[in-house]
């Protein structure tokens, strides 16, 4: 998971988070019990369709700003450290 | 070529960037090549608060696309793929997942065999990633730059069943496919600038048996020549594997395009884990029957009905050889209206066919920009004689760089074809200067045709047209033949 | 009664000419500077910006333009809402010194109405809280009782308006991120139906729950917040293009005739004290007694609420929170390779509550799991809002507790977070469902800390919930002001 995560952690605070997580996971096997067969699942509080935007340009950012809150940047890109594999 | 006892299986993954104006899910603008990082803002470069807004347009090219693929149009849903990469800026990309707008249709290729379609789905681009360092490549570059203009660029991933049997099929169908989506205006089609894009999956079984093999994911596969030359190397590769009693491991490969070679990049064994859930900042998306209705009623002719067209103008129901060579060119150009406009004014359709697949398709852009009334003058002209040959060409050249009416611009360049009578005088003069070569002639020498050609362009400065002359010649010939 | 001046006080002094909204903040940062010090509300102070805003009405009203409803009223804005130019941290070491490029919508709308803005408030790490401890930038304390929290996620808005400092502000609610500091400091807390008011510029935590909405010292002030930043908006998809109807009009239109439903489930549950009952029970009497009919009502499937949140939030979060990863903004910690990079980033920027809960929603959302624990959670989100439905035919209004307990000491439930979990449990069910709900203080418990009762309603019922707000706040024990309070008047004497 911490992999999955993207976060680096120490053996440590892996140990203690499985903990935690068994725990919480715990209290979520109620959900598993609860009574959903032919339920449908709800992702949206309200079932909106159909939010369409026309497709009309908007002005876009000034670089300038854009690349002053980057960590790292050269010739108007953001820089990092050598990417070593393709995406997934 | 498969090696023989062998077949290919390959299922292609097509990625379509649309041609819209403005980006998926903001209104920034969809377009190649501008300097890095100045077509973006809050939504495509994933700053935090920021929520997508769906671009109707995009929605209206996807449907044209499933339509113009014989697809259903579905009631369809967002969903994150969740994965981390520098190139994506919100580390997951907006997708579909198991509700795609267009599901199960088919692609018929030009020479009848059928391709099926599992479904057509939208969702965003991603940016553009260059390695910087000694070899310019993933591996030993020093560091990596991002452009994000790219990012959230509406793309239409189209996936085929795996019904492709060879590289030249693979081939076939991509082109037929850019075709559909250049006709429907929801692609410009050029794949060097990364407008589609391709993966395939191939796999490979002894000719006959029906059971499906291992396989492979090819990526990178941008240009039709490189689709050929890598499907060749792969399922070669395969077949190599098998029959030398390896197996064949599934996993995802690039395509080399230097060594002509396909890489393993990663193994699929540790499959990676998208957790895919449902986009939470947007609603469901469910076109409804009137709009469906409006699409379907405007899409435009597609390459079939228009390669079927070009054959009707022959009388055919299917173009072969060098005729179907043209006809391909003119299809793929969106050149064949100005055919058919000709063939429909009289021309020749061959002659029309021929000048549209050869002179203007060698400036195809200038060629869609032309009238097409100025077009059909021009092919008319050369067709009655009024024009030889190469006086057609160059004023077509004319035509073709700054417009105008062609008798007037034949008129400018001096350009007065010949009309037949006073061909014939000029071959009448020509005769009579020479009486032995044309009885030589008339003996038979047939080379002797070239001489008196010669000499009657040599007495026109060059106005007269070959073909006629050549007619001319052979009818004097023949009546002198016939009269004792 | 309200400590500090209230928001309509203000608008109203400041529209007559009584006094200049240049006055009235100068005021208030002098009383933010009084409470500052022992309650921590403020991750950010924006003075200069306050000042220009604050310059710009009184111009207006100078030149006799029309003022929008807010105009001159001091404004607190949680920190995980956009402003341009502005730190916008989420108290997040990871986004410490970002600035955001633009406003959120609902800060825009405000500025838009003539409040001004005085700064952005302390939260838990990314929202993620119940107590305002996890904040990268240390805890907000209770005006009531500074060695205890002020509840969360939106500590430092509940605690600056308890404290008098600030007479509006801005939380957000998730799980009950506003109701439930609301009713840990004593004072109103209103969060609004799902999609009525934008989440655009709101830095997500859980897309499908969060939603922004007010706190304030009074309900009066509470509705008027909420009618200046309600509203469909198109850059938000899940915006609801209706919008709420206007609510300060229904502030005195009582509830004579209203069916209300005191919850067992939000009253009778375990581990709630009996302090916050009988507050609960008294809240039920004075509504009767103004007319409103009170039944008991059971919903027994709101215990399902804290465990389906606790799925679905944090596989939200996880998805949400990926974006921060030493690329474009916000906190770089270096490595050989962009994914060492990114892992000693986010191992570095973010605090535990907030890797637990995206360790949390990564399981939840990860393929051997995902029916099993997202979609199931999502099922059980249907029956929830189907229990709702069957409630609301049978009542117009819920009543219940906002929380099991009043404040709890500092460092208390840092260590558990079930425990900590916990005391969201009254609140969490209504974002499932995407209704609207009300805390409102209720007097005390008998160790003198603040009660919140809570009235819930279906979507798009604001107005019904300030009304039965309004009487209830209008029956209410008096509640004593806290021992760390800010004591500032409008500028000039009336
Ligand atoms: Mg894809
Ligand atoms: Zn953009």
């Amino acid at each position: 998971m911490a992999r999955l995560a993207r976060i680096a952690l120490s053996p440590e605070e892996l140990d203690r988070y499985a903990q935690q997580l068994a725990a919480v996971l715990e209290h979520a096997a109620q959900v598993a019990a609860a009574p959903t067969a032919g339920v449908p699942p709800t992702a949206h509080p309200f079932a909106l369709v159909n939010v369409l935007r026309d497709d009309e340009p908007r002005p876009s950012l000034d670089p300038a700003v854009v690349l002053a809150e980057a960590p790292a940047a050269e010739d108007g890109r953001f820089k990092v450290p050598p990417i070593l594999g393709e995406a997934p | 070529m498969t090696p023989a006892g062998w077949e290919a299986v390959i299922g292609l993954e097509v990625h379509c960037e649309l041609r819209t104006r403005t980006k998926l899910f903001c209104g920034c603008r969809n377009e190649f090549g501008a300097p890095p990082n100045t077509h973006v803002c809050p939504v495509c470069l994933g700053l935090p608060g920021s929520l997508p807004v769906l671009n109707r347009q995009a929605v209206e090219l996807a449907m044209r696309i499933g339509l113009a693929l014989g697809c259903r149009i579905e009631p369809s849903v967002f969903h994150r793929k969740n994965y981390f990469y520098p190139d994506m800026p919100k580390d997951y990309q907006i997708s579909q997942y198991d509700e795609p707008i267009c599901v199960e249709g088919a692609l018929t290729l030009p020479d009848g065999s059928r391709v099926g379609i599992v479904r057509a789905h939208l969702e965003e681009d991603t940016g553009k990633t260059s390695h910087i360092g000694e070899s310019g490549r993933i591996h030993g570059a020093g560091y990596a730059l991002v452009d994000y203009n790219r990012a959230g660029v509406p793309l239409v991933e189209i996936v085929s069943a795996p019904d492709i049997r060879s590289a030249q099929q693979a081939r076939a169908y991509v082109a037929e496919l850019r075709g559909v989506l250049v006709a429907t205006g929801a692609s410009d089609g050029r794949m060097e600038e990364g407008s589609l894009r391709v993966d395939a999956n191939v796999s490979v079984r002894r000719a006959g048996s029906d059971v499906l093999g291992t396989r492979c994911e090819v990526k990178n596969l941008n240009s039709l020549r490189s689709l050929v030359r890598a499907l060749e190397h792969e399922v070669a590769r395969q077949v190599g594997l098998l029959e030398a009693g390896q197996p064949v491991v599934q996993e995802t490969r690039h395509f080399d395009e230097d060594r002509g070679v396909t890489v393993a990049l990663r193994s699929k064994e540790e499959a990676f884990d998208y957790r895919y859930f449902p986009e939470p900042d947007l609603v469901a998306l469910a076109p409804e029957p009137a709009w469906r209705e409006a699409v379907a009623a405007s899409q435009p002719p597609l390459p079939a009905a228009r390669r079927q067209a070009l054959a009707e103008l022959f009388g055919a129901a299917r173009l072969e050889g060098p005729r179907a060579e043209q006809a391909e060119t003119v299809l793929e150009l969106g050149l064949d209206a100005l055919v058919r406009a000709a063939a429909e004014a009289g021309v020749d359709p061959a002659l029309a066919l021929a000048r549209t697949a050869n002179e203007a398709a060698a400036q195809a852009e200038a060629a869609r920009q032309v009238d097409p009334g100025a077009y059909v003058a021009l092919l008319r002209m050369e067709q009655e004689g009024r024009l030889s040959a190469t006086q057609a060409k160059t004023v077509l050249a004319e035509l073709l760089q700054h417009g105008g009416d062609p008798a007037d611009i034949a008129e400018r360049l001096g350009l007065v074809g010949l009309d037949r009578g006073a061909l014939a005088s000029v071959v009448a003069e020509v005769v009579a200067a020479h009486p032995e070569e044309w009885s030589r002639f008339c003996a038979g020498e047939e080379k002797l045709a070239g001489f008196f050609t010669g000499q009657v362009m040599r007495r026109t400065r060059g106005q007269a047209d070959g073909k006629l002359v050549a007619a001319e010649l052979a009818t004097r010939r023949a009546a002198e033949a016939g009269a004792p | 009664m309200s400590l500090a001046p209230t928001a309509s006080a203000i608008a109203a002094a400041v529209r007559s000419g009584e006094v200049r909204a240049s006055e009235v903040l100068e005021g208030c940062l002098e009383a933010i500077d009084q409470v500052e010090g022992q309650l921590g509300c403020f991750v950010t102070l924006t003075p200069e910006l306050a000042r220009a805003q604050a310059e710009a009405v009184d111009a207006q009203v100078a030149a006799g333009a029309p003022l929008g409803p807010l105009a001159g009223v001091p404004v607190a804005v949680k920190d995980n809402l956009c402003t341009a130019g502005v730190p916008t941290t989420c108290s997040s070491r990871i986004l410490a010194s970002w600035r955001p490029p633009y406003d959120a919508t609902a800060v825009a709308r405000l500025v838009a109405a003539g409040a001004v803005v005085v700064g952005k408030t302390n939260l838990d790490e990314f929202a993620m809280g119940s107590s305002t401890e996890t904040s990268a930038f240390g805890p907000t304390r209770n005006p009531y009782d500074p060695s205890r929290v002020p509840g969360g996620s939106s500590g430092g808005s509940a605690a600056v308006v308890a404290a008098g400092a600030v007479p509006l502000a801005l939380g957000t609610d998730t799980g009950g991120s506003i109701r439930q500091p609301a009713a840990l400091c004593g004072v109103v807390g209103l969060k609004p139906t799902y999609g009525a008011v934008s989440r655009y510029g709101l830095i997500a935590f859980a897309s499908s729950l969060d939603q922004v909405g007010p706190l304030a010292q009074t309900v009066e002030d509470a509705a008027a917040l909420l009618d200046a930043i309600a509203g469909h908006d198109p850059m938000d998809s899940t915006s609801l293009p209706e919008g709420v109807l206007p609510c300060h009009r229904a502030l005195d239109r009582g509830v004579a005739g209203l069916r209300i439903g005191l919850v067992r489930e939000l009253v009778e549950a375990e581990g709630i004290e009996p302090g916050v009952r009988r507050r609960v029970e008294d809240a039920a009497e004075a509504l009767a007694a103004a007319g409103a009919t009170v039944e008991p009502v059971s919903v027994p499937e709101l215990a399902l609420g804290l465990p389906a949140y606790y799925l679905i939030a944090p596989a939200e979060a996880s998805s949400n929170l990926a974006r921060y990863d030493g690329v474009r903004y916000g906190l770089r910690v270096d490595g050989a390779d962009v994914e060492e990079m990114q892992a000693r980033t986010r191992a570095a920027g973010f605090g535990p509550e907030v890797k637990r809960r995206i360790l949390l929603g990564t399981y939840a959302l990860s393929a051997g799991y995902y029916d099993a624990y997202y979609a199931q959670a999502q099922r059980v989100r249907t029956l929830i809002v189907r229990a709702f439905e069957r409630a609301y035919e049978q009542a117009d209004l819920l009543l219940g507790a906002t929380t099991p307990t009043t404040a709890f000491p500092l460092g208390a439930k840092v260590e558990d977070p079930l425990a900590m979990y916990l005391s969201d449990v009254f609140t969490i069910p209504t974002n499932l469902a995407g209704h609207p709900a009300l805390s409102v203080p209720f007097g005390t418990d008998d160790a003198g800390l603040p009660v919140g009762v809570q009235l819930l309603a279906p979507a798009l019922a604001e107005p019904s919930l300030v009304a039965a707000g309004a009487v209830l706040e209008r029956s209410a024990p008096a509640l004593p002001p806290p021992p760390v309070a800010a004591s500032w008047r409008l500028g000039v004497p009336r």
